[in-house]
């Protein structure tokens, strides 16, 4: 794995990853690896255009022509069912052609380098890669080498980024909660092996968010994680008090070098959400997580399934939201001036 | 040069009542295009005494210039709280010109259903058709030149002005 001990991208060996490096010479979002480097303003514009692409589903004819007759390629280097099929789900209501390829089964294992594969995918005619790979840094790889007309959009990279998630994470809060400025967000768990949650801190941070807490044993958040602007507690109890918001994180068993902690169970007795716990935060906090959740070991099945819990809804925000994000980089590869 | 809006509105809603009664459409179904046709819609909507809920339709997702402009900055959610499905629409815009947003109006209409007829209303139509599309109602016919635009500005009070576009560098 790239970047093991180099959380938030800060020194990852994959080489620098310039968040510069996903804008064109006009300024023009071309590929979105990370959340860094983007404005409040840009994520509010992309939450904006996702709530429209949400409408949508009022029509008999759930499909926008927007890309029409470009190729989408879903380039997963890991597994995932949800987040593969959102993608393709978006790409297909936007009228793109869509491709899955699941390399851990094809190429690789026939001894080809990823710069081969590329190659061979981009004579293709392929516009946009979406890519989901273990190793952080992996996006920015593929988006340095492509061609200038093809798009890469990170679909998780190791411990680094997983910008779609949380873009879609902040436009289900603020359907339900509006500004952010006065809200409590706690993110419950292993922060130290979650893309995801890094990608929320950001995100929180760019939407001004009131308050943002991370809540977990110390063997599971990464060193100095204050520095991302964050209030650390250890104590569960305390960290959940009067927030609006609770994300809680799986917890990464597959990614867990032994001897982080001593068992699911006892992870569950600290750290997991019940309806007891959520008792303690503000009237009306809504539950949220990335899925696929570990019931019974970061959160009980009561609260998942719960009346406060989102977590079906994001799924459903998540074909709207990569939508947006899809048109947005997308839109006017060929820059010309305004017209009327 | 341009007629008060309030004027042409008036026009429009007699010359849409005669139509209807022509046509023996009694339950028409408002569909404005943002922003300026909304506008319009609204007033027309008020002049008519419809109680039917207003439809409205951001067009971006329809437009045929996407892959040159990428995507307009501001979209709205288009919304048209009735079933489409064998109704009489009059689709309402504030300047009819190339065609081209009406022609991507009706794409998006026809993804929600299939209408009995689709009639247009705008405030304004000024020559310079690219496509085969025609008003059944028109508040005031303009002769602009070329480096010429009408911007309808509101929603209140609404007013027409007419804009030298820069020379195109």
């Amino acid at each position: 794995m790239i970047n093991q001990d180099n959380p938030a991208g800060s020194r990852p060996a994959a080489g620098p990853l310039p968040p510069s490096l996903q804008f064109n010479a006009q300024g023009r979002l071309r590929h979105l690896l990370t959340i860094e480097g983007l404005s409040g303003a840009l994520i509010t514009e992309i939450l904006d255009t996702a709530e429209s692409f949400a409408g949508m589903n009022a029509q008999a004819v759930k499909k926008v022509p927007l890309l029409r007759g470009k190729t989408v390629m879903n380039l997963f280097f890991e597994a995932s069912t949800r987040t593969r099929t959102t993608f393709e789900l978006a790409a297909k209501r936007l009228s793109a052609d869509v491709l899955n390829i699941n390399i851990s089964t094809s190429a690789t294992v026939k001894g080809e380098s990823l710069l081969d594969t590329l190659r061979n995918l981009q004579a293709m005619y392929v516009d946009m890669f979406v890519v989901r790979h273990a190793d952080s840094g992996a996006a920015h790889f593929i988006a340095r080498h492509v061609a200038p007309h093809v798009s890469v959009l990170n679909a998780g990279d190791g411990r680094h980024a997983h910008p779609t998630q949380a873009l879609l994470d902040m436009f289900t809060i603020r359907r339900h909660k509006g500004d952010f400025t006065r809200l409590k967000v706690a993110i419950v768990g292993d922060i130290l092996h979650s893309r995801v949650a890094r990608s929320q801190i950001h995100a929180l941070n760019l939407l001004n968010t009131g308050e943002v807490r991370v809540i977990g044993p110390k063997t599971l958040l990464p060193a100095h994680v204050e520095d991302l602007g964050v209030h650390v507690f250890h104590d569960i109890r305390a960290g959940l008090r009067d927030v609006d918001v609770i994300i809680m994180l799986r917890l990464q068993k597959e990614r867990m070098e032994s001897g982080l902690l001593p068992s699911e169970h006892e992870f569950f007795q600290l750290w997991g959400l019940t309806e007891e716990r959520l008792a303690l935060a503000a009237p009306g906090c809504i539950v949220m997580h990335p899925g696929p959740a570990n019931r019974g070991v970061e959160i009980d099945s009561r609260v998942a399934d719960g009346p406060q819990s989102v977590i079906l809804e994001q799924v459903s925000n998540g074909i709207a939201v990569r939508m947006a994000v899809m048109s947005t980089i997308m839109g006017g590869s060929v820059n010309q001036g305004a017209g009327a | 040069m341009t007629e008060p809006v309030s004027t042409l509105l008036d026009r429009m809603a007699d010359a849409l009542r005669r139509h209807l009664s022509e046509q023996h459409i009694t339950d028409p179904a408002l569909v404005g295009i943002h922003t300026g046709g909304v506008w319009v819609a609204e007033q027309l909507h008020q002049r008519l005494g419809l109680n039917e809920p207003l439809g409205k339709l951001d067009i971006s997702f329809y437009r045929d210039d996407f892959s040159r402009m990428g995507m307009h900055p501001q979209v709205r959610p288009s919304s048209l709280p009735f079933a489409v499905d064998e109704r009489h629409i009059l689709l309402v815009d504030d300047v009819l010109f190339t065609g081209r947003t009406i022609r991507a109006a009706m794409n998006e209409l026809f993804d929600y259903g299939r209408p009995a007829s689709v009639m247009l209303a705008v405030l304004v139509e000024r020559d310079g058709r690219e496509l085969p599309i025609q008003a059944q109602v028109v508040g005031q016919h303009l002769k602009l030149r070329a480096d010429e635009q009408v911007k309808l500005r509101g929603p209140d009070p609404l007013r027409l002005d007419i804009v030298q576009l820069e020379p195109a560098s």
